[in-house]
C-alpha cells in the first residue's frame, strides 16, 4: 500500500518476490535481511512460493540464492518447477544452489545435536556464490527430530540469528496445523511466528466442491500492507495473487473512440458504437440472442483486423460459430486467420479464480483487443457465490487498465429479475442492453432496449430485433395507442397505415378537383355580374347626363323666351 | 576393520563429547579394528555439503558395509551398537 507513512528511523526495505500480486499486497516485497515465515497445508504451495522468489532473486535482481530442501529432494523440485518456465538448470549455474538435507530414514540418535553443522557449510556456500536470499523449505522436518522443546527453540534461534547476522533475506516454510490453516497453532515452532519479521499464510480449501487458495498475510513488522486473505491460483508462471487495484491506481487513458457494435442501428442509437475500454453487459433470459450480438460483436472487430478472444463458457466454440452462421455472421474465416479465438471451458471444472487467471493469461498471450465472455454468469455457479463478484471486479478492472473492451453476456433465470444480474455487475458495466421476447398474438418477437450508457445519449426506444440470414436488423417498433407492436402485428398495422394513408389521398385529391370546379364556377358567374354591374353604372351615368342637359336646356329655353318676350332686361353679352 | 569419520563443529561442547565417547568406544568394543577420521565443519565445510552433513556432530560408518549414520554426542552406548551391528558381539 503505498500510503503516505512517517519517516520511520529505520524503514525496512523490501526485496520483491515477483510473485504477481504479493509485492503488491506487501507494498514491495519481503523484508530485506530479515525472515519470512511461510506456514500452510499440504499442497498450499509453500515450495513453489518459496522457490519462486529465489528464481526471481536470482533472474531479475542479481541475487543468487540457496535453496535448503528438507523434505523433498532437489531434483523433484526441479522436475516439478519444470512446468512454470523458470529455467532452473541455467540458473542452477551459478544462481541457484540446491542443498539437499533430508534426513535419512534410518538415523539414529544418540545424544543431542545442533544445526551448527549446516550453517558452517552454508556458510562457504554463501560466500562463494555471493548469496543474499536463502529458503529453508520444511524446517519443521528438522526441527522434530531435535529431542525435546528446549533444544528446538535453541535450534530456530541459532538459526534465526545466523540469518540476521549475515543479512540474508529467509524465507522458512513449515507445515501448519491440521485443523483449518487460517492460522499457525501453538506448538514447538508456532513460537516462531513471534520470533520473525514477516508470516504468511497460505490456505488451500474446498468450499462446496470447489478448490479455493487462499493467501494472508498475517504479519509484517514495521508497515502497512493489506491484511486480507486473497485469492491466488497457481498459474502458468508460478503463483498468482489476485488484488485489486485501488483506483488511484488506475492510469486508465480515457479515450472518446467508438467500437462498432456490428448491428449498425444499435451503433446509431449508441451514438455510434460501444467506448473503446467498455465493459458491455448483455442479459436476457435464455434463447434472446445474447449469443448472436456477441458474434456481432466479435465479427465487427475483427473486420478492423482487432484481435479478438471468445470466451464460451458451457457450449462449444465451433458449435457457436456454426450456429452463428445460420444469422449471417461468418466467424469462420477471422478463427482460420487467426484474428479470433475461440476458447470453450466448462465452468464446472474450476473455480472462479482459475477462470480469471485463465481468462488473463490468454489474453495477454495473444494481445487481444476484445474479449467476449458469454456467459460471465456462470462463474457465480455453485461454490463461487462468495469469490465470483469479486472476480468479475477485477476482470473488469484489469480489462479497463490494458483498454480492452470487455463484452458479457449474463443470463437472467427465472430466480433474477431484470433488475440486476445475480452478479451484479450490471451497476459497474459502462453500457447495458436488455433482450426480452414480447408474447404478443401467438408470436414471440426479441426486444432490444438499452437501459444504460454511460457517456452516450442514447435512445431509449425498444426496437425489435430481427434475425436473418442476412444478419442482425433492428426495426423499429410500431407504438399504437400506447402499445409496442412487433412481428406481424406490426407489419399488419403498418400495412394498414399505408392504405389508409392512400385513402386519405386520394380523398384529399377528390376534394381539391370538386373545390376547383366550384371555384371557377364562382369566378364565372362574378365575372357576368361585373358586366351587369358595368351596364347599369353606364346606363345610370348616362341617365344622369341626360336629366342635367335637359335642366340645362330647360332654363336656357325660358330665357331665351323671355328674352324674345322682351319680359326682362337682358344682360348683354351673356351668351 | 571399522571406519569412521565423525564430522564435528569446531570446539562446540556436543562435538568434544563426541569425540571423546567415540574413542571410548572403539577402545572398549574394537579395540584396534577402527580407524577414526575427524572433520571439522568449519574448517572444511565443502566436504560436509558433499556429505549432506547438516546435523553436527555425526558419525558416519563408511566400513564394514552397509553405511549408516548416527547423530548425535554418542552418549547412550546401547543403540550405537545396534546401529552398528554390534550389540551381539557385545553382548
Amino acid at each position: 500500500m503505498k500510503s503516505r507513512r512517517p519517516r520511520l528511523a529505520r524503514v525496512p526495505t523490501k526485496v520483491p518476490t515477483g510473485i504477481t500480486g504479493f509485492d503488491d499486497i506487501t507494498g514491495g516485497g519481503l523484508p530485506r535481511g530479515r525472515t519470512t515465515l511461510l506456514v500452510g497445508g499440504p499442497g498450499s504451495g509453500k515450495t513453489i512460493f518459496a522457490l519462486q522468489f529465489l528464481v526471481h532473486g536470482a533472474q531479475q535482481c542479481n541475487e543468487p540464492g540457496i535453496f535448503v530442501a528438507f523434505e523433498e529432494t532437489s531434483s523433484r523440485i526441479a522436475t516439478n518447477a519444470e512446468g512454470f518456465g523458470w529455467k532452473l538448470p541455467e540458473l542452477r549455474r551459478k544462481k541457484l544452489f540446491f542443498l539437499d538435507a533430508q534426513p535419512t530414514p534410518d538415523l539414529v540418535q544418540s545424544g543431542n545435536f545442533d544445526l551448527s553443522g549446516m550453517l558452517a557449510a552454508l556458510e562457504s556456500q554463501i560466500k562463494a556464490m555471493k548469496a543474499q536470499r536463502i529458503v529453508f523449505d520444511a524446517l519443521d522436518i528438522i526441527v522434530a527430530l531435535l529431542p525435546d522443546q528446549t533444544a528446538r527453540r535453541r535450534e530456530i534461534y541459532r538459526l534465526h540469528d545466523w540469518l540476521l547476522a549475515r543479512g540474508l533475506t529467509g524465507v522458512i516454510t513449515s507445515k501448519s496445523g491440521v485443523d483449518d490453516g487460517s492460522s499457525i497453532n501453538q506448538d514447538s515452532f508456532g513460537f516462531m511466528q513471534f520470533m520473525v519479521d514477516c508470516a504468511v499464510i497460505l490456505n488451500h480449501s474446498v468450499v462446496m466442491g470447489v478448490s479455493q487458495r487462499n493467501l494472508r498475510v498475517q504479519k509484517f513488522r514495521g508497515t502497512s500492507f493489506d491484511e486480507n486473505q486473497a485469492p491466488f491460483v497457481i498459474g502458468k508462471n508460478g503463483v498468482d495473487v489476485a488484488v485489486v487495484r485501488t483506483l488511484g491506481h488506475m492510469d486508465v487513458r480515457v479515450t472518446n473512440e467508438r467500437v462498432s457494435s456490428g448491428v449498425e442501428r444499435l451503433d446509431t442509437m449508441l451514438g455510434g458504437g460501444y467506448y473503446r475500454g467498455a465493459c458491455v453487459l448483455i442479459t436476457g433470459f435464455p434463447g434472446t440472442a445474447k449469443t448472436t450480438l456477441s458474434g456481432a460483436f466479435a465479427e465487427a472487430a475483427c473486420k478492423r483486423a482487432e484481435h479478438t478472444t471468445f470466451f464460451s463458457f458451457d457450449s462449444d466454440g465451433a458449435e457457436v460459430v456454426r450456429n452463428l452462421a445460420s444469422v449471417g455472421i461468418r466467424l469462420d474465416r477471422y478463427v482460420k486467420n487467426g484474428c479470433l479465438d475461440m476458447i470453450s471451458a466448462r465452468t464446472i471444472t474450476g473455480s472462479a479464480e482459475t477462470f480469471l487467471a485463465r481468462i488473463k493469461t490468454i489474453a495477454e498471450a495473444r494481445r487481444a483487443r476484445c474479449l467476449v465472455i458469454d456467459p460471465v454468469s456462470t462463474l457465480s455457479k455453485a461454490g463461487n457465490e462468495l469469490t465470483a463478484h469479486s472476480v468479475v471486479e477485477r476482470l473488469i478492472d484489469w480489462s479497463k487498465a490494458n483498454g480492452i473492451t470487455l463484452f458479457c453476456t449474463s443470463l437472467l433465470d427465472e430466480v433474477s429479475t431484470e433488475s440486476g444480474s445475480t452478479l451484479q455487475i450490471s451497476k459497474i458495466a459502462d453500457t447495458w442492453i436488455h433482450l426480452n421476447y414480447v408474447v404478443q398474438a401467438g408470436e414471440r418477437n426479441r426486444g432490444l432496449a438499452i437501459i444504460k450508457s454511460r457517456g452516450t445519449a442514447h435512445s431509449n426506444q425498444v426496437r425489435e430485433m430481427i434475425l436473418s440470414g442476412a444478419g442482425v436488423t433492428l426495426a423499429d417498433t410500431y407504438t399504437a395507442g400506447g402499445e409496442v407492436l412487433m412481428g406481424t402485428l406490426r407489419w399488419e398495422k403498418e400495412s394498414a397505415d399505408l392504405v389508409a394513408n392512400e385513402v386519405n389521398a386520394v380523398a384529399g385529391r377528390l376534394k381539391r378537383v370538386k373545390l376547383d370546379a366550384e371555384e371557377a364556377e364562382l369566378e364565372e358567374r362574378m365575372k357576368s355580374l361585373q358586366v351587369e354591374l358595368v351596364a347599369k353604372q353606364t346606363e345610370k351615368a348616362l341617365m344622369t347626363r341626360t336629366a342635367k342637359s335637359r335642366v340645362g336646356e330647360l332654363s336656357e329655353g325660358r330665357t331665351r323666351m323671355r328674352e324674345l318676350r322682351g319680359a326682362d332686361a337682358t344682360i348683354l353679352g351673356r351668351k | 576393520m571399522f571406519k569412521f569419520r565423525l564430522y564435528i563443529a569446531g570446539d562446540a561442547l556436543n562435538s568434544a563429547q563426541a569425540v571423546i565417547n567415540l574413542k571410548a568406544l572403539c577402545r572398549t568394543h574394537l579395540a584396534n579394528r577402527c580407524e577414526i577420521e575427524i572433520v571439522d565443519v568449519f574448517r572444511e565445510p565443502k566436504r560436509a555439503l558433499a556429505d549432506s552433513i547438516f546435523m553436527t556432530p555425526t558419525l558416519i560408518k563408511l566400513a564394514p558395509l552397509p553405511d549408516r549414520r548416527i547423530v548425535g554426542t554418542l552418549s547412550q552406548t546401547q543403540p550405537i551398537l545396534q546401529a552398528l551391528g554390534l550389540d551381539t558381539l557385545a553382548a
